[in-house]
Formats: C-alpha cells, structure tokens, sequence
C-alpha cells in the first residue's frame, strides 16, 4: 500500500480565527479516509487546500506525491473533486455538463456510461436547475468521475439530502472505493463516517481530536453500552451492583436506563430480570457511536 | 483545444437560452431601427452629408449591439457564475483561467456577430440599406471595437464584489454611452455642448470607426480611434485577465 495523500502541520487562518491548526494525517491507496467535526471544524478548509484551491500558511502537503498548488499540473487531472459549495450554470443540461468536463481531461470515462450509472440517463437534457438535491449530488459526483480519478475528494456529500438519497450516495461511495479508487470525505454525519469509512480523524477547532478506524475508536474509548426498558411500577428492585459490567442505572417511572460495557454485560442485565420474573417489555441496546466518542474527546454534543 | 471549443460552444447556447439576453443582442436594436425609422424615416438630408437617419444609424447600431453584450451580459454573467461557484467549480478541473476568458471571449463575439447580423437582414429588407465599405476592414473595426468594450466588461466583472454590483456598474457605463457616443441615436443629432461629453467616452471612438469603415472611409482618417481602442484592449484587457477571480 502506498500513501496516497501526505499532510504534515498544516496551518490556515481567516484574519484572527485559525481553522487549520497543525493537523497531520496520511491517506493510503485504497481506503475511504473520512474527517469529522462539527460545523466550522476545518475540515473544508482542510480537503480544499488538499484539493490545491487553498494557499495554506504553513505546513506540507503531497498529494500523489507532488505539491496540489506549485505542480498542479501532475495532478490535477488524475483526482477528481466534488466541492461543498459550487454550481453549474442553471440552464446548462446535464448531458452537456458531463460532455464539457469530459473534454477537460486528456481519457475521461464514456459520458453515456456514467450518466447510466449515475441513474441520470431519462435526465440527460433536463436544465441543471430542474434537478433534485439527490440528482444534483449524483451530478456532481459523475463530474469528479468523469476524470477516471485515482483519488476522489467528497466535500459534504449528503448535506441537505433526503435519508433515502443519502443512503444511495453511500451505495455510490462503496461502489467508487470497490474500484480500487482512494476516498476523502468530510462529513458531520458521525454514522455516515462510521458506515462508510475505513479511517475517521475527528476535527475539533482545527485540531485533530482522534484518527483511527471507527470501530478502535468506539472501542478504545470504553464508551458504555446503553440498555433501554420499560418495566411494570411494581417490579421487585434489582441489585444492579452485584451483575457484571453495569456502571450506572437510571430509572424515571417504569423505563430504565442500564449504562455498562463487557462481553457478559448484556446478557448479564437479561438474566438479573428473568432471574427476577420482571416482565420487561421494549428493550433494545444502543452501541457506542462515533457521536459519543466526539462527546466524550471535546466534552460537546455534535451540533448540525 | 477540444476543451476551447466545447466551452465556446455552452457558452453561445446558455446565452441563447436566456430570453432577457438574448433580446437585448438581438431584438432591441431592430426595434430602435424601426422606432427611429418611423420618427425620421430614411430620405437622405445635407445635415448628415446626404444620406437618412437610418444609413448614418446603421453602424451606431452595431456599436451598441456590441456595448450591450460588453457592458451587460459579460459582467452579470461572469459575476454570477463566480458567485453561484460555476467558476470554482471549473477551477477544480485542468482549465486554466486565460483558456476560460478566451472561451468566453469568443463566445460573446459570436453573440454580437449573429446580432448584427440580425440587424443587417432587418434593416435591409425594411429601409433598404446599402453597405459601402469594405467588408473585411468593417470586421477588423468590429473586432477592435468588441476587443476594447469587453475589455471594460471583464474589468467590470473582476473589480465589482458581486453580481449586483457588477449589474449596476455596467448600467451606469452603458446608459450615458448609449445616448452620448452616437450608438443609440446618431451624435450629428446632439448639441456642441453635449458632444463634448463624447470626447471622453470609449464607445464614441468605436462607434467613430464603424461609421468611418461603415462608409468606406480610409484608414489613415482613423487612427485616434485605433490609438484609443488599441490602448483599451493592452491597458483594461491587461488588467482584466489579472484582476480576473475564480471565488
């Protein structure tokens, strides 16, 4: 495996408010490698001056192994880019778009080709600004195939779609990465980034929080495992100390809430009931998710 | 060369496909044509050597059909492209900024072509105008001209902060340029007093030369309106293609 993407200190500030500050990472050939963060992290900041469409202050960055802004040139035609925030003129049509970025690049892949797979054949001559957000996105993500890119930059993919098309996007994004193409993502979506990639660095003002596979992370953090039941009000107490792996247990009215972590914790938790004939109803186990790893690494909920 | 092309090619047909453009380039000048026509008619009078309202009129109608695209369509388009990011997002592809802006460039000279062609048709089959110059000599004037007033546009477009501004620069340049410079009515028509106000408008230099090639004119008789074209095209083109900004 070969490293793909090489970022070393980077450091970029707006007047006074540093959005990238000395972050580090590598990306390597193959992986979807995704970044997180609450709004204003950094992390378009960051993809952008990967991308080369940002001078950054300070630090180094390699991108096929040359520098994205002083020899974009032996770049910039073998990645492809889908950005956070742009648009195609509105009375373009979708078939020409792809024709006009197609002949941009020195072997773009088929037109027609992409636009099928792209499920955007029927829209082939509708107007850019008839499109839906899903069509639009599907759209802009043919743009940045149409280069047959080694390296595919994804700003924001699923911001503002619907949960149906966000789904579909991710069939795109694990279809792209079975290609052998590398994948750069930025998300403030934790479950989208927990799903879909295979490394996640979590951005907190510009700094990196954690990097690491999502399930290491979930699990390096010991984050507790919830159980969630409703039981009748007058079930007999349980001694919830004596029973493996529990930390913590809440109880309003007839739902109780168990927090704990270990192999037997779940299974623990059913037996002290039936043990006890308690008739619980509805329970369900909630994982540890990235969100919890954000909560527990800044002490902050992650805010839309 | 391929990507040249194409690009030329969307630009042309977006500008067709926008209605309010689209009539400005091509409808508008015919309806002066006609308005002025109906006004003055076309018998020739000794005030403008000989010839009617709509032969001296002709040339000043390409003129303006030509400052229309300029100071109108170039930097509302250009500007709004940079602020929709049409403009970003062709600066994450291979194209360079100068490949875009000659793209455009010669889209928008096609433009002003087809609406002066448009006009030509118009004219002669309603007032039976003749064309007494040579045609060649008339397309370089043309090209001059377009060359100088885009110039202007596309400094408009890169200094105005969004699409707005830009919108309402090219409206204050357009309007008194319009009426001063001899392109929507013809300059014999107006005061000494106002026709000093000419001398420092751009347009009224091109307008100058159109006429004079227009009519056969030599060369020779115009060199202070290719001094000043000329000047445009190297001192606000320069300063465009610098000024110029993707975001």
């Amino acid at each position: 495996m070969s490293t793909v993407i090489e970022v070393e200190n980077l450091q970029k500030s707006y007047g006074p408010t540093r959005a990238v500050d000395g972050l580090s990472f590598s990306v390597e050939q193959g992986e979807v490698f995704g970044m997180v963060g609450p709004n204003g992290a950094g992390k378009t900041t960051t993809i952008e001056c990967v991308e080369g469409l940002r001078q950054p202050d300070g630090g180094r960055i390699r991108v096929l192994g040359v520098d994205p802004r002083t020899e974009r040139d032996a770049c910039v035609a073998r990645i492809g880019v889908q950005l956070q925030q742009s648009s195609l003129p509105p009375r373009l049509r979708v078939g020409e778009a792809l024709d006009l970025f197609a002949s941009l690049y020195p072997q773009p892949a088929p037109v027609g080709g992409l636009l099928d797979r792209m499920g955007l054949t029927d829209k082939r001559s509708a107007p850019v600004a008839k499109l839906s957000g899903g069509q639009r996105q599907r759209l802009f993500i043919a743009l940045a195939l149409v280069s047959r890119p080694e390296l595919i930059f994804l700003d924001e993919l699923t911001t503002g779609l619907d949960p149906q098309a966000r789904r579909s996007m991710w069939d795109l994004v694990r279809e792209i990465r079975s290609e052998g193409r590398t994948i750069f993502l930025t998300t403030h979506f934790m479950e989208e980034a927990e799903r879909l990639c295979d490394r996640v660095a979590i951005l907190d003002h510009g700094k990196l929080v954690a990097l690491d596979r999502p399930e290491v992370l979930v699990r390096s953090l010991g984050v507790e495992t919830r159980i969630v039941f409703t039981q009748p009000p007058d079930a007999p107490a349980v001694p919830w100390e004596t029973v493996a792996g529990v930390h913590r247990v809440e109880a309003s009215g007839d739902r109780v809430v168990v927090e704990g972590a270990g192999e037997r914790f779940v299974s623990g938790v059913v037996l002290a009931l039936e043990a006890r004939r308690i008739p619980f109803r509805d329970l369900r186990t909630e994982q540890p998710t990235l969100e919890d790893v954000f909560l527990r690494l800044t002490g902050r909920a992650m805010r839309e | 060369m391929r990507a040249f092309v194409k690009l030329s090619i969307m630009a042309l047909r977006l500008y067709l496909r926008e209605p309010i453009a689209a009539f400005f380039v091509m409808a508008f000048p015919s309806l002066l044509l006609v308005l002025f026509g109906s006004i003055y008619g076309n018998t020739p009078t000794p005030l403008l050597g000989g010839r009617g309202t709509i032969d001296v009129s002709m040339p000043s109608y390409t003129g303006l059909i030509l400052t229309t695209v300029a100071l109108m369509n170039i930097p509302i388009t250009t500007s709004t492209y940079r602020e929709l990011g049409v403009l970003r997002r062709f600066r994450a592809s291979p194209l360079r900024p100068l490949a875009y802006i000659a793209a455009d460039v010669s889209a928008n000279l096609l433009m002003t072509l087809i609406g002066m062609v448009v006009l030509l048709v118009m004219a002669r089959l309603i007032y039976h105008v003749e064309f007494s110059g040579q045609l060649a000599s008339f397309l370089v004037a043309v090209l001059l001209s377009c060359l100088a007033m885009f110039s202007l546009g596309y400094l408009i477009a890169g200094l105005a902060p969004g699409a707005r501004l830009a919108q309402v620069a090219g409206m204050i340049l357009l309007y008194p340029m319009m009426f001063l410079s001899g392109a929507g009515m013809p300059i014999e028509l107006l005061p000494d007093s106002i026709r000093r106000i000419s001398n420092f408008l751009p347009l009224t230099y091109a307008v100058n030369l159109l006429k004079g090639m227009w009519f056969g004119e030599a060369w020779s008789a115009h060199l202070l309106d290719v001094a000043v074209l000329g000047i445009m095209v190297v001192v606000l083109g320069g300063l465009a293609v610098r000024l110029f900004r993707w975001e």
